[in-house]
Parts: C-alpha cells; structure tokens; sequence
C-alpha cells in the first residue's frame, strides 16, 4: 500500500483516479488545485503524485520541480497527467523531473499497470 | 539736479554699453576657439535688438501724443504687431536673399535686385540719408531737452556754441562708440556682437526705465489706472482723446498703421538688425511674439503717464513730451528722475548707434565703392590698402552723419515735436516697399520700374512733407494756399484737391499711389536686362535654390584664377583669400591647378566681395578684369531649368525613395500581423484540443471503470454515469461553441432578425435558468412591468446573449446568499439591459480580458467550468446587432453587466 496524492482542478477526472487508486488499495489524497497539493505534501511525504499541469496557484511543472529538489522525497515518484500533448510539453514534463508523461484521455488499464510498475521499481 | 552728477551719470551709462560690447567681442574671439554658441544666437537677445524700433520718439513722444491726440500713438506699435506673423513669409525670405548673396543694406538690397545697378543703390542711400538725418536729430534734441530738463535749465536755450554743448560732446561719444564696434570687420555682412549685445542691453534699460517710471505715476501718485482714468473722465479736453471724435480720422488711423509696417523691415536700423544680424531664421519663430509682446509692454503705461502728467500739471505750459521725466522729478524721486533719463538715454544711442552703422555701410558700398573702383587709376594707387579705405570710408561717414545731424538739431529741429520728424521718415522709408515686396514676389518687377517707382515717390515725398515745412523761411505762404503759380490742385498739403487727411497720410496716400503705378508700369514697359532677369529669378524663387551662387552660376567668358585671386587679396589680404578658395575647391571638389576659372568661381568671388564692398562695386570689378561675353536671356533661362530640372529629379528620388521605405514598411507590419494571427490560431487550437480532452478523459475513464468492475455499488454507478453524461453535453456545447464562434468570425453568421419585446425574451431567459437558480438557491429578480421596449432581433441568438449572462452572474454567486437583478431601461434610442449579481467580481484589470475568447476566470476551483467562450460569443451577437456590451465590477462587490441595443423605430 501506497501514499497517492493526486491534484487535479477538474473534479469530474478525480472522481475516476481516486476511484482507481483505491481500489489497488493505495490511501489516497486528494487536491484540487496546486496549493492544496503543496499543503499536502509537506505532511503526507506521498510515494506517488499524480499531477496535471495547468492548474491554479501552482502549476504541476513547479511542483514537480519543488519535490524534485527537496530533501523528504526522495522516494517520492511523479506521473504528470496532461492534456497537453505535444512533444515540447512532454519534454518539459521529463525535464521538470517527472518520472511518467502521460497525456489525457488514456486508458484506464494502462494507467494502473504504470503505476504498479513505478511503485514496484 | 546737478549738471555735472547728470554727466557722470551719462557717461557712466555709455561706459557700461562699451564695457558689454567689448565683452561681448570679447567673448566671440574666444568661442570660436572652443566651438560654442555665439551670444547673438539666441531668439530673446535677437527679439531685443528688434526693439531698437522704439526710439526716443517712444519713450518721450508717444507720451507727448497721448496727452494732446490720445489713443492715436497707438498706430505705429499696432501695426508692427498686426504684421509680426507675415515676418515668416517676408522676413524670412528677404533674410534668406540676403544671406545667400551677402547684401549688407537696404540700398543693397534693391540695387543687387535690379541688375546689380549702381544706380539704384545710390537713389536709395540718398533717400535713406535724407530721411533719417532729421530722424537722428530729433534723439539728439530728445537727449539735450531731458538733460535740461532734469538739470533745471530752461530747455529753450541753446549753448551760444557747440563748444559748450553738452550735446555735441555726446554726439562725439556716439561716433566713437559706432565707429569702434559698427566698423570693426570689412565685412559688413558679419555680425556685430558687441554691437547688437550693447542694443539688446539697450532694450533692455529703457523699458525697465519706463515701466518704473509707470508704475510710479500709476500706483504712487496716483491710486492706480482706475483712479488716473476716473479722474481724467471728469476732464472734457482729456475724455475727447480717449474716443475717436472730431479730429481723430479713422483714415488717419488707417494709414498710420499702414507706415509702421514697412518701417519696421525697411528703416536701415530695423533691416540691419533683423536682416544683416540675423542668426538664424528660426529666431523669427520666437520674435513674432516676443517682439510685439515688448511693444505691448512699452505702450503699456503711456496713456496713465500722459494722463496723470496733464491732471498733475494741469495747464502750466509744461511740454507734455517731458512728462515721463518732470513727473518723478517734481514729485522729488531724484533717483527714478535719473532712471527715467539713463531710459530716453539709452533710446537715443542705441537708435543714433544701429541707424549710423547701417547708413555708413550704405555710403561706402553703394555710393563710395562703385564709383572709386570703376576708376582703375584710383584702384592702382590704393593697391593692398582698398579694405582699409573702405573701412575708413565708413568712420567717415559715420562722423560725417552724426555732424550733419548734429548741426540739423541746432538749427532746424526745434521747429518739430518727436513724433512728427519720426513719421517723416517713416513715410521715406515707406517708398522702399513697392520695390522690396515686388521684387521678391515678382519676377517681371524691372530696374527702369523700380527707379522710376522711387524717383517719383520720393519726390512727392519731398514735395508734400518736406516741402511745407521750408515755409515761410524759403519759401513763399502763398504756395501753401493759393498752391504754386497759382494752381491750386498742385496746393502741397492738398493734392489734386485731396484735403481731408493729416499731411502725413496726404503723402503717403499720393506718393505710394504713384510709387506703385511707376514700377508697376515702368516693368511692364520697359524689358529687363539679362541680369536684371536673372537676379530676378534667384530672388522671387530664393527657396528653390539651395546655393544659387555655385550651383547656378550665370557667367559667360574667360577671366584667370589668378586674377580672381588677386582681386580677392585687394579686399582680404592674402591669408584670407586663400583659405576661403580652397575652401570653395573642396566643396565643389575642383582640381587647384586651373588656369581658367569656371562660372561658379567668379560667381562666388563676386559674392564674397559683394559682402565686402556691395553688390554693384562687386559686379563692376568682376567685369573689369573678366572678358565676358554677353550673356542672353534664352542662356539664363536654359542655365537656370537645368539646375531646377535638377532639383526636381532629385525631389522625384526622394520622393521614390520615401515611397519604397513606407512600402517596405507597410509589409513588414503585414507579416507582423500575419505572425501574430497564425500565433492566435495556433494558441486557438491547443486551447480547443484541451478544452475537448478534458471531459473526453472523464467519460473515457469512467466508462472504462464501469465496463472492468462489475461490482461497483448503484450509487457510484449512478454517479459515474450521471457524470458522464454531463461531460457528454459539455462536450456537445463546446463543439456548438466553437463552431458558433467560427461562423461569427468568418461572417458567415446570419441572423434571423424579426420584431421583438424584449421584455418578453427577458422574462423566457429568465425562466430557462430558473432550474440552474433554484438549485443553488439563488433569487433572479425581473421587474415585468418595465417598458415592453420593442427590437428588431434575433430571438434564439438573444435568449443565447441573456441565459450565458445568468448563468454566468448564477456561477459566480454563493449558494443560498446570491442575489440576481435584471434591469431594462430605455435611454433614448437604445434600450439598456444589465444583470447585476452580488457574486465575487471581477478586478477592473481583467474586465476586457473575459470578452475574449478562452479567458477563463481563475476563482474557486469548486466552480463548474465554461468553455471560456461563453462572454466572446456574448459580445459577438450584441456587437451583430449594433449593440455594445460591458462590464462594472469590483472584486468582492458582484458585477454588472450591461448591454445596448438600438430600439425598433417602426
């Protein structure tokens, strides 16, 4: 079992992930914007964040970076869901520390099978 | 006062104008030297030294006329100031002429326009001398009369011999002083700086002087103007001068004002500031102003002086030309008394100074020069020493004049007030116009017309001012009345019967009238000669040609470089002279070694020694030593189209070349705007595939969720689906959206326009969201009984407009608190519809963000989103409909939005 945080300002997309992460038994946090999930965070040292990018008050990229370069996280794995899916943007994504780049809509089944594989790493 | 304190006090005056002026030519040495601006260049030092057109005359006689006439003194200030914007166009040409052709006076002026005829150039100094001699007599009597008035001698004494006059001595001073800083540099057409630093200075001192003595009678003797002109009305014989009753003619006025005009540009002294001690032409631009601003100054407190003298005096005899000095003096300031004088001093000179330095210039170079060097035996005898004797020439005129004046002033001058002698010679003056003004407008304006123009204006000039005042000493009483021999329309002062006007404007009506027939007749009549042609043309079109002395050189024949050379070391010593021809080889890029010297060259050699020696004495040297073949006027003419057609090409280049540069211009902001609506397009894109991918993500994963577990409880599966089908309309919406908004911006959109109430779509729109309202107990309050406000609309497209604004205002408010209000007014021609929500408003900052397309506003995440394409569409239908849209709002204070539509006249 894991420490999942996921952030996300379109309710509707946490409703599905935090569906999935807690049926693979993870505990799961939830953000619904950059700040809150700069809050949570600091007390929960999650071993899984899943970020969007375009979010308000922080955007996913600087939180990436932040726990990238913070001493507490170093367990700490990031897959970035975006709809962005460009090649520059993925690249910004792999540049900004993320360990996974995945762009929405994806499956579902793919997802899960990526996370399990991180976590398991 | 005491004699001798007076003398020092003088003399310590006209020491201080010696001290500026040598500091000044001081100053000039040495800023060559290290490269900065001259003193002189300067628009204020430029507009001061202009002010030398208010001589004694103004300082002690405009206040003389005030208290006899009134008002009239006010002709020759109002006319300089009327004129003062032409300057820009007569001014700046004349200063133009002159400074390309080096003409050093007004004698100059018109000889070097009409052929270069020598003349002219004497005509015209002769008529100059004539006319201001008595002009400089009457500031030397106005020195001696204030002298003794402020000494308390009766001024109707002379001294039984000059050796015992005051003034005499002090016409010496003057002639040192002239001749010191008026006669420094051979060339006259250099500038005087101590000289016209002193004149400025000048300017300066007499109109402190007369302000104070001003402001004194106004506010010290008396309780201010009110009171002078209070009292003064009680007076029958003071009230008649203030109006225009008998005895003031408007035609008086008229042709007064009239005089002033030219006076101002063509006395020697004004045209020898203005023109020869110009700088720079834009200092015209400042002193079109400043200089009528001085004269306003000036003119300011004469009628109080005047006034309070006749009120303080009463009839006691007194000269009322003395007033600006007797009144400080009788009421003991001792001290303004001095000021007042040091003021009337400082008129005096700085007139006596500037008129016999642009007089002695005249003399030397247009009545001396021509005649000694077309005199070859006289031009070998002086040899190297020619600029010396013209230099000398000038001191001697400059003594010669001020003697002649002087002696003028004993014997003759006391017959006359200031201001009758000062308007003579502004009507000599005057007959200089039709030459000037015709010479510079027009090129068919001849020589023989110009000389006839002069000789007949001038003698009726004479004639019927100059004339009148012989009697009865010279000439018989009779002829004043029965005219002479008995002819009665020859009477003087009543020309052809004309007698209704002053003898001044009786002379300048006739002498002008028939001044302007002759030359108007004499050019049509008589042909120009090839040059005269020519300088005609180089005068009128002065703008069109950049340096008409090189580059449109009108010379035919043979004449040596070395006889040039020699010509010019006569005048400038070898140094000079050889500077400035290799100074004119490099700019025309010349080869030194010619022995013949092309057109340009002699044009310039004889324009550097026209400002050295005049116009004509230069031709006739030139032609002396050149053999020159007679020239035609087809020649002059074919010369001067070439160097036009020149011209005009190099215009049509650059007028090309601005073409192509707007050009290139012009495209580079096309493709700027191209980039940026590409980028838009680009920016349009990523944000719709976003805007798609969002709630697709939600279905997809949802649906996949509810496809792989079985097991998920009802309610879940009832909130999944519930939410996938939300995100499917959102879906829908947007792609209505999109392409909504595609249709507006490609103007495919069309609307179905039909007669409306508003007030009925409001109240629909308003329904259609009261399910959205009610869920988040939210109030919309509509006030049906407004104005039923028919339009001409397109319904689905409105109610569109409303429920996007509704639901927006429904969006942005608390649940249970938010409070909704529609409002339909009519105003006018429009109808205004606004929806006001107490929601958490917007920062003015963003207010013309939201009408575009995807500006989202980052609020509280809880929100459900739009498309950020709702306010875009929004603002495009009302802007179809000839309507406008706008927000107020602050944040934390709701918002308003409003919009206007025209009403439906029929």
């Amino acid at each position: 079992m894991a420490n999942v945080l996921i952030a996300d300002d379109e309710p509707n997309i946490l409703l599905s992930l935090e569906f999935l992460m807690k049926k693979e038994g993870h505990k799961v946090f939830i953000a619904r914007d950059g700040g809150e999930a700069y809050e949570l965070l600091q007390h929960h040292k999650p071993d899984l964040l899943m970020l969007d990018i375009m979010m308000p008050r922080m955007n996913g990229l600087e939180l990436c970076k932040y726990v990238k370069s913070t001493d507490g996280f170093q367990h700490s794995k990031i897959i970035i869901l975006s709809a962005k899916g460009k090649e520059i943007d993925i690249q910004r994504g792999y540049e900004s520390g993320a360990d996974l780049y995945v762009a929405k809509p994806f499956s579902t089944r793919d997802l899960v099978a990526k996370v399990n594989q991180l976590l398991s790493a | 006062m005491n004699s001798l304190t007076i003398v020092v006090c003088s003399l310590l005056y006209l020491g201080l104008l010696f001290g500026i002026a040598f500091w000044a030519e001081r100053r000039e040495r040495t800023l060559v030297a290290r490269q900065k601006q001259s003193l002189l260049n300067n628009p204020y030092i430029y507009a001061l030294s202009l002010a030398v057109y208010c001589t004694a005359w103004t300082f002690y006689g405009s206040v003389g006329q005030a208290a006899t006439q009134g008002i009239n003194f006010l002709s020759v200030y109002i006319g300089p100031t009327l004129a003062a914007p032409l300057w820009w166009i007569v001014l700046r040409k004349i200063i133009r002429i002159c400074k390309i052709h080096r003409i050093t006076s007004i004698a100059d002026f018109i000889s070097a326009r009409y052929g270069k005829n020598r003349g002219l150039g004497i005509l015209v100094t002769v008529i100059c001398v004539a006319g201001i001699i008595p002009y400089i007599s009457i500031q030397l009597k106005a020195t001696a009369v204030s002298f003794a008035l402020l000494s308390g001698q009766s001024s109707a004494t002379h001294a039984p011999s000059f050796l015992t006059d005051q003034a005499f001595y002090m016409t010496l001073l003057l002639g040192a002083f002239t001749i010191l800083f008026g006669t420094r540099k051979l060339e006259a057409t250099e500038r005087h700086e101590g000289l016209v630093t002193a004149i400025a200075f000048e300017s300066l001192v007499k109109l402190i002087a007369f302000l104070s003595v001003g402001l004194y009678v106004t506010f010290g003797l008396f309780d201010g103007p009110g009171d002078i002109f209070e009292r003064a009305s009680q007076q029958p014989a003071l009230q008649a001068s203030l109006t225009f009753g008998p005895g003031h003619s408007s035609a008086d006025w008229f042709w007064y004002t009239l005089l002033s005009i030219p006076a101002i540009l063509f006395l020697p002294r004004q045209f020898q500031v203005a023109v020869v001690e110009n700088v720079e032409e834009r200092h015209l631009n400042k002193a079109m102003w400043l200089f009528p601003l001085y004269l306003f100054l000036i003119t300011l407190f004469v009628l109080p002086v005047a006034f309070g003298g006749k009120l303080w005096f009463g009839n006691t005899g007194l000269d009322a030309d003395g007033y600006v000095l007797s009144l400080p003096l009788m009421t003991g300031q001792k001290g303004l008394a001095l000021l007042a004088y040091i003021g009337g001093l400082s008129a005096a000179t700085s007139m006596i100074i500037v008129e016999t330095t642009a007089l002695s210039v005249m003399i030397s170079n247009n009545v001396v020069m021509p005649w000694l060097v077309s005199r070859p035996a006289w031009q070998l005898k002086l040899g190297n020493q020619s600029s010396r004797f013209v230099v000398y020439t000038r001191r001697l005129a400059i003594l010669t004049l001020l003697l002649i004046s002087y002696g003028y002033y004993r014997d003759v001058s006391d017959r006359f007030s200031l201001v009758s002698v000062g308007m003579i010679s502004f009507a000599a003056v005057a007959q200089f116009s039709p030459a000037i003004i015709g010479g510079i407008c027009w090129k068919n304006g001849a020589q023989a017309g110009a000389r006839l123009g002069l000789i007949v204006g001038t003698a009726i000039w004479f004639y019927t001012l100059i004339v009148p005042t012989l009697i009865p000493v010279l000439l018989p009483e009779s002829l004043l009345t029965d005219g002479p021999f008995g002819l009665s329309f020859l009477k003087p002062q009543a020309l052809f019967g004309l007698n209704s006007l002053t003898p001044i404007a009786h002379s300048v009506f006739w002498s002008l009238f028939f001044n302007v027939g002759c030359y108007v007749w004499g050019s049509i009549n008589r042909p120009q000669t090839a040059l005269d042609h020519n300088q005609a043309i180089l005068f009128v079109d002065v703008f069109q040609f950049n340096r008409p002395s090189e580059n449109t050189a009108i010379w035919k024949g043979k004449v040596s470089v070395d006889a040039l050379r020699k010509l010019l070391i006569t005048f400038f010593g070898p140094e000079q002279s050889q500077q400035t021809l290799e100074r004119f080889a490099r700019r025309n890029r010349l080869i030194d070694r010619q022995s013949y010297a092309d057109p340009g060259l002699v044009t310039f050699t004889e324009t550097m020694l026209a400002g050295a020696i005049g116009t004509a004495s230069a031709r006739i040297l030139v032609s002396s030593i050149a053999k020159e073949d007679p020239i035609t006027v087809d020649e002059i003419i074919r010369i001067l189209k070439t160097s036009q057609e020149l011209m005009t090409v190099n215009k049509e280049l650059e007028r090309k070349s601005n073409e192509l540069q707007q050009l290139t211009q012009q495209l580079s902001e096309t493709n700027e705007r191209l980039k940026q609506m590409d980028q838009q397009k680009d920016e349009f894109l990523s944000t719709i595939t976003h805007e798609i991918r969002t709630p697709i993500t939600s279905i997809r994963a949802l649906t996949e969720i509810l496809h792989d577990n079985d097991d998920v409880d009802t309610a879940t599966r009832q909130q999944f689906l519930g939410t996938v089908i939300k995100e499917s309309e959102r879906l829908t919406r947007l792609i209505n959206q999109v392409l909504d908004l595609e249709r507006f911006e490609s103007g495919r959109m069309r609307l179905h326009l039909e007669p409306l109430l508003l007030r009925d779509v409001i109240k629909d729109a308003v329904e259609a969201t009261a399910q959205l309202a009610s869920e988040k107990y939210v109030t919309v309050q509509f006030l049906a009984n407004c104005p039923p406000t028919p339009v001409v609309a397109d319904r689905d497209r409105l109610m569109q407009v409303l429920i996007n604004l509704l639901s927006n205002a429904i969006k942005f408010c608390e649940p249970e608190k938010g409070h909704i209000i529609v409002r339909l007014i009519v105003e006018g021609a429009t109808c205004k519809v606004s929806v006001c929500d107490n929601g958490a408003g917007i920062d003015p900052a963003l207010h013309s963000l939201i009408f575009e397309k995807f500006y989202q506003v980052q609020g509280d995440h809880r929100k459900p989103k739009g498309s950020g394409l709702g306010l875009a569409i929004t603002k495009k239908i009302i802007e179809l409909h000839n309507g406008s849209i706008d927000v107020d709002s602050q944040p934390g204070h709701g918002s308003v939005f409003t919009f206007q539509l025209p009403l439906s006249t029929g």
